[in-house]
């Protein structure tokens, strides 16, 4: 099967697909966009969001042939030629991050979260975020992470 | 594998009749899990996420009529003054990143005794509107749940939509589990309070082989609340209403609890949803 959808902006074709297979291996093993990550392929870790036409979903629970003709960002779309994203570099800078595994998923989400609320409480942190599961930091620097991507969001009018 | 992704009704039903054993594929919240784990392998995969039919609600006199593709996020945000239980039920499930996806129709698709927006549906009282080429029907909601993960759904129709009265009283849904996201329920409970027929409707999950509806207790709580003035209920009132519901429920012990845990959460659970469905029934008298 032959898909044709767009990734990051640039219009993609790709053939001898699968129909059964998940968009998350679309786009790790047949585009070598390697940024979400694949850990439960179930659904439970949040590793693997992305957004199809503005939604955050899990590329793994998502049929390729589902995608067709649909807008995708991914991770890779978010830093700009010299420039980080303000979440990427809030992660960075909070020391969100260790074994860096969830960290694709967990920026995604918050990315997904400041568009639509620019400044969120901890509440609303942590359900916008119970979908991604990060294993080695214990949460509390990703919610320092996301409270900082907010207020530099907040003061540059980006958010 | 063959893969349809019809654009239109008509085109869904043709397929699906023409290969009833296609999969439908609709959020693929249940679908994709089974694909991925090499659980199903199924020859037709029939996608029906670009079936505009299927991903719009309306407004048909006293009821919602819930495509079936609609997801749970756009039930939270859309519809929660019109249907509370069911927004309730809906933001208690996974994550945002399933809410996003998944929909009422794929809960009923796969008619897991756990599933959240079932409770919902019964208490309710809703319909589940099914079609196929060879024509449409409307199943009750109390007859639509046979066996577990077993529905009264043939194998050449697709789920259309749901039709469900709008609130006309309060509404409650609780949910027992270790977190509140990424649960499946070890139980739950759902409620809806009409003003105008003087009825209380109920619905149970994950405490029997199917959902099921508290028939005892919900006449019980009908013939015993004020409708008239509203007073507050007694303790008392309300701890017989939880056990009636408690007794109705058909649990077993399984990984995510005991069957006395099920009964006694339940009867928790429903003495506090009933009280609070009606506090804010009160809303609904002035109007
Ligand atoms: C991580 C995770 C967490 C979850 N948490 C919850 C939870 O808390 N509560 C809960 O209830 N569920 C939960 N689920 C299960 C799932 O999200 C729900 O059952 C959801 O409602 C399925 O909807 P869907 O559109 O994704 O269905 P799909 O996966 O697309 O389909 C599910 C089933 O329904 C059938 N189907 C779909 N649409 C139709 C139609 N129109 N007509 C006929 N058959 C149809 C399919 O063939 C399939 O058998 C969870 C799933 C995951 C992966
Ligand atoms: S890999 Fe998709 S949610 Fe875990
Ligand atoms: S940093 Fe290791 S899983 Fe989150």
């Amino acid at each position: 099967m032959r898909l044709t959808c767009t990734v990051n902006g640039k219009t993609e074709v790709i053939d001898d697909i699968w129909p059964g297979e998940s968009l998350l291996y679309v786009l790790r093993e047949r585009m070598g966009l390697p940024g979400a990550k694949n850990a439960c392929e179930q659904g439970e870790c949040g590793s693997c969001s992305v957004h199809i036409d503005g939604v955050l979903v899990c590329a793994c629970l998502v049929a390729a042939g589902q995608v067709e003709g649909a807008q995708i960002q991914t991770v890779e779309g978010l830093a700009g030629a010299t420039e980080l994203h303000p979440v990427q570099q809030a992660y960075l800078d909070a020391g969100a991050v260790q074994c860096g595994f969830c960290t694709p998923g967990l920026i995604v989400a918050t990315v997904d979260l400041l568009d639509k609320n620019s400044d969120p409480t901890d509440n609303e942190i942590r359900e916008a975020l119970a979908g991604n599961l990060c294993r080695c930091t214990g949460y509390a620097k990703i919610l320092d992470a996301v409270r900082l991507a907010a207020a530099r969001l907040e003061k540059t009018g980006k958010a | 594998m063959d893969f349809f992704r019809p654009t239109s009704l008509a085109d869904a039903l043709k397929l699906k009749s023409a290969h009833p054993l296609a999969l439908c594929i609709n959020g693929g919240t249940d679908v994709m899990v089974e694909l991925n784990f090499d659980r199903k392998r199924p020859e037709t995969l029939l996608d029906l996420s670009a079936v505009t039919e299927l991903n719009q609600w309306s407004e048909a006199g006293d009821s919602i009529v819930l495509g079936a593709g609609v997801t749970y996020s756009r039930i939270q945000t859309e519809l929660h003054a019109q249907l509370p239980g069911l927004a309730m039920a809906s933001r208690t499930v996974g994550s945002l990143q399933i809410r996003n996806r998944g929909g009422v129709g794929g809960n009923l698709g796969s008619a897991s005794p756990a599933g959240d927006a079932h409770p919902a549906l019964l208490a309710t009282g809703a319909t589940v509107n099914v079609s196929s080429v060879r024509g449409g029907r409307s199943i009750d909601i109390h007859e639509y749940f046979i066996a577990p993960k077993k529905s009264a759904l043939d194998p050449d129709e697709i789920i259309i939509s749901i039709t469900i009265p709008k609130a006309r009283g309060g509404q409650q849904y609780s949910k027992i589990g270790t977190r509140n996201a990424m649960v499946i329920a070890v139980c739950s409970f759902g409620l809806a309070i009409d003003l105008q027929t003087r009825k209380v409707g109920t619905g149970i999950g994950s405490a029997g082989p199917t959902p099921l509806r508290a028939v005892e207790a919900e006449a019980f709580a009908a013939s015993h609340l004020d409708w008239e003035k509203g007073a507050a209920l007694a303790p008392e009132l309300l701890a017989e209403f939880g056990a009636l519901v408690s007794a109705a429920s058909r649990p077993i012990d399984d990984i995510r609890g005991t069957a006395a845990y099920r009964r006694h959460t339940l009867s928790v659970i429903a003495a506090r949803s009933l009280k609070w469905a009606w506090t804010s029934t009160n809303e609904f008298r002035s109007t």
